[in-house]
């Protein structure tokens, strides 16, 4: 069966994982101590995160945690509404992403858990006598959920282990924080994926350019996946590869990128309305405007006088805030064209206007 | 009955020969110590709770004229709450009247309006059981039974006003304990109907008392500094400490406990004594890693870089170390608190430059608790100050 290269690649067991040593010694001796602490895993994406904690599943009860099986199960909510929710489980752990549920995750979260929590483990071979549960994007969880957790964490202790994954701990209550072991998992430096990708450039027989590597490392933001599926792309793209061959962005990088000339060459309104569609672009495809917004504001910064970076930021994180509390998101990523079209426009002609 | 009712030194010479009795199983060992520190060191008795003196000494009181108002327990997170209550029970009741007597329910209980209706109303009113003999002579099993609603700020306003007429009504069999974090989330109604008891935050000396009782315990060797160091970082909060050092003993000191063998028992290896390895001690800097703290040195570098330079922009220094910060995973919440300790005690920066520094502070914490790219807002922050520390 074809795959990507980053998930035929990914290390199925804490002994193979590439960087971090002293962490993956300190989850083995902690699957392996019996006493296995609720966690909470965070750090930036594709820092391996997701690997390390399957890994550490797989030490805690064995190649039996590999088997997977969806799941789809019918939730019904205070107000009779039916809600569907996917479930990942094995035989040992169930992996939910509440999120998916909006603000439904409270009921998911109360009847699931308790649900896995009030049997005890029926296999009588397990390794360990809890199961556990990997919730995903717990950063997005509801205050009503996380407060859900809380107790259930305490009382189900001896039957239910959670692992929480968040990206930033920033939205997670601190009773949940006070009751888990927090791991930070920082993203990898620039030699840790260049040797990464050495290595799966070694097993899957293709030329190494370590000159082109290391540039895929500096475009990848210290994300390994990000590095990993540029890697193939360059690979599937060009039949011989040299270190000088251009690596191509993603899709929607590329018109960021245009989106910003665009915005430089000229600041009138006719422009904005042409920058509008191409933002509306964008967001039908998907991309989250937090990520549209990002991007855009470093791809001006780098071609705006020093003077004014401080104020282009100050505008930008204004805005990414006003995303998150604002309905309509255009709205505000239009607003940030145009603020940022007259900051230059008044630096230029020297004058507030 | 009536008569060793009021008995109470009977009662506590019983409670004692009670509690004698009961040696430690090995059995009972093995179940114990997959427990959380929390948990086992919950206090046992209404003397063992830490540093709230005027509450316990008030509930004593209580205790001893048999009649319990309604009570509402506020103040932050693992100042000894639940665990109060709890202790409050089993002296009431002990452990096996408890069961009968006693309703907790948390905010992870379903506990719309439709429980304040049925669950709560039937256990309110359903009579006082009748107590053994042999728990009667060793607790004043009172008879009334206590509702514990934990967490009771996350009830919604409904289910709360629906508890006003049950918590009367019941009154002469029923008493309620409402528990929460924030006071002014029960409606008024509520709280005008409890006495209220306030818990505050641990201070440094009990908490550090109480977490070297447990580290002696449980045999964790510690490097100076590291209870101080709990007591820091927990602010406060007791739960936190003891978690933080449960976790760091189990990250330095993982052989302590062998793992399963083959028919999934656990055993326990008397390693303190017999063996003759070491385990590692547990750290200053590891107990930080875990509290999520970030190292003084990355705050350093970020405050160096924000420093105003003269004929050059701070923009690519501020912008590389935010990057490397980032992708290092540092919180931003905890950078904001770090950061903010770091310059409001900074005697370089002038009074003025400080009010300012302080309004982006709220402003940027505001951000990040809607849950703004930490990316943005942390460099924004940091410019920011930069700017106004230049002028």
């Amino acid at each position: 069966m074809p795959q990507l290269w980053v998930d035929k690649h990914r290390p199925r067991s804490l002994e193979a994982l590439h960087y971090h040593e002293g962490l993956s010694a300190r989850l083995k001796s902690l699957a392996n101590s019996g006493d296995f602490p609720h966690l909470l895993v965070y750090g930036p994406s594709g820092a391996g995160k997701k690997t390390r904690i399957v890994a550490t599943l797989k030490e805690l009860y064995g190649p039996g945690a590999e088997k997977i099986r969806i799941d789809s199960r019918v939730f019904q909510t205070t107000s009779n509404r039916k809600i569907e929710f996917n479930i990942v489980s094995s035989n040992y752990h169930l992996e939910i992403t509440p999120s998916d549920v909006g603000t439904y995750d409270r009921v998911v979260i109360q009847s699931l858990l308790k649900e896995t929590a009030q049997t005890q483990q029926v296999d009588l071979a397990a390794k360990q006598r809890f199961k556990v549960v990997v919730i995903n994007e717990a950063e997005h969880l509801s205050r009503d959920a996380q407060a859900a957790l809380r107790r259930t964490m305490e009382k189900y202790s001896p039957n239910l282990r959670l692992i929480l994954v968040a990206n930033s701990t920033a939205n997670i209550i601190p009773p949940i924080k006070s009751r888990t072991l927090l791991v930070r998992v920082a993203a990898p430096t620039k030699e840790e994926i260049v040797s990464v990708l050495e290595e799966v450039a070694q097993k899957e027989g293709v030329m190494w350019r370590r000159k082109l590597a290391e540039r895929i490392a500096d475009e990848s933001g210290r994300n390994l996946r990000k590095a990993m599926l540029m890697m193939e792309a360059v690979y599937a793209q060009n039949e011989t590869v040299k270190d000088t061959t251009t690596i191509p962005p993603p899709d929607y990088e590329a018109l960021i990128s245009q989106i910003a000339e665009d915005i430089i060459a000229e600041h009138t309104p006719a422009r904005i309305l042409l920058v509008r569609s191409k933002l509306y672009d964008l967001l039908t495809h998907c991309i989250p405007a937090t990520t549209i917004l990002k991007l855009l504001t470093f791809a001006l910064i780098a071609k705006t006088d020093d003077a004014l970076k401080a104020d282009v930021i100050k505008w930008s994180a204004f805005y990414e805030h006003r995303l998150h509390i604002g309905s309509k998101q255009i709205f505000h990523l239009e607003a940030f064209v145009a603020k940022y079209m007259r900051v230059v426009e008044s630096w230029l002609m020297g004058m507030e206007f | 009955m009536a008569s060793s009712f009021f008995d109470l030194k009977a009662r506590k010479a019983a409670a004692a020969a009670a509690a004698k009795e009961a040696v430690p199983t090995t059995a009972a060992k093995d179940s114990q110590r997959l427990v959380p520190w929390v948990e086992k060191y919950r206090p046992k008795s209404l003397s063992d709770v830490a540093a709230q003196d005027h509450t316990i000494t008030v509930l004593k009181r209580t205790l001893q004229s048999n009649n319990l108002p309604h009570m509402l327990f506020y103040g932050p997170p693992g100042t000894g709450k639940t665990s109060t209550v709890l202790a409050l029970a089993k002296e009431l009741y002990g452990p096996e009247l408890m069961k009968s007597r006693v309703l907790e329910l948390n905010a992870s209980d379903e506990r719309g309006i439709s429980i304040v209706r049925e669950k709560v109303k039937n256990f309110a009113r359903t009579a006082v059981s009748t107590a053994s003999a042999s728990s009667t002579s060793q607790y004043p099993c009172p008879p009334y039974k206590i509702i514990i609603l934990d967490e009771a700020d996350s009830m919604t306003q409904d289910a709360q006003s629906a508890l006003r007429r049950t918590m009367e009504t019941y009154s002469r069999i029923t008493r309620f304990c409402l528990i929460c974090n924030y006071v002014t989330r029960i409606i008024d109604p509520l709280a005008s109907r409890c006495s209220k008891f306030r818990f505050k935050p641990l201070d440094v000396e009990n908490a550090r008392e109480r977490l070297g009782e447990i580290a002696e315990k449980e045999g964790v060797r510690m490097e100076d500094g590291v209870v101080d160091a709990l007591v820091r970082v927990a602010d406060g909060d007791l739960r936190r400490a003891i978690t933080y050092l449960q976790s760091a003993a189990k990250l330095h000191n993982p052989e302590k406990y062998t793992g399963t063998d083959e028919q999934g028992d656990v055993e326990m290896e008397d390693s303190d004594e017999t063996s003759g390895k070491v385990g590692e001690v547990v750290t200053v800097r590891s107990v930080e890693e875990i509290a999520g703290v970030i190292p003084e040195d990355v705050i350093d570098e970020l405050l160096k870089a924000m420093t105003p330079k003269p004929g050059r922009s701070v923009y690519p220094d501020v912008d590389r170390v935010v990057k490397g910060m980032v992708a290092d995973g540092w919180n931003a919440s905890q950078t904001v608190i770090q950061l903010y300790n770091k310059l409001v005690y900074d005697d370089v920066v002038t009074p003025d430059q400080k009010c300012e520094i302080v309004l982006v502070f709220s402003e940027v914490d505001k951000r990040l608790a809607d849950g703004s790219d930490e990316h943005l807002q942390i460099l924004d922050l940091a410019l920011r100050i930069s700017g106004i520390m230049a002028k």
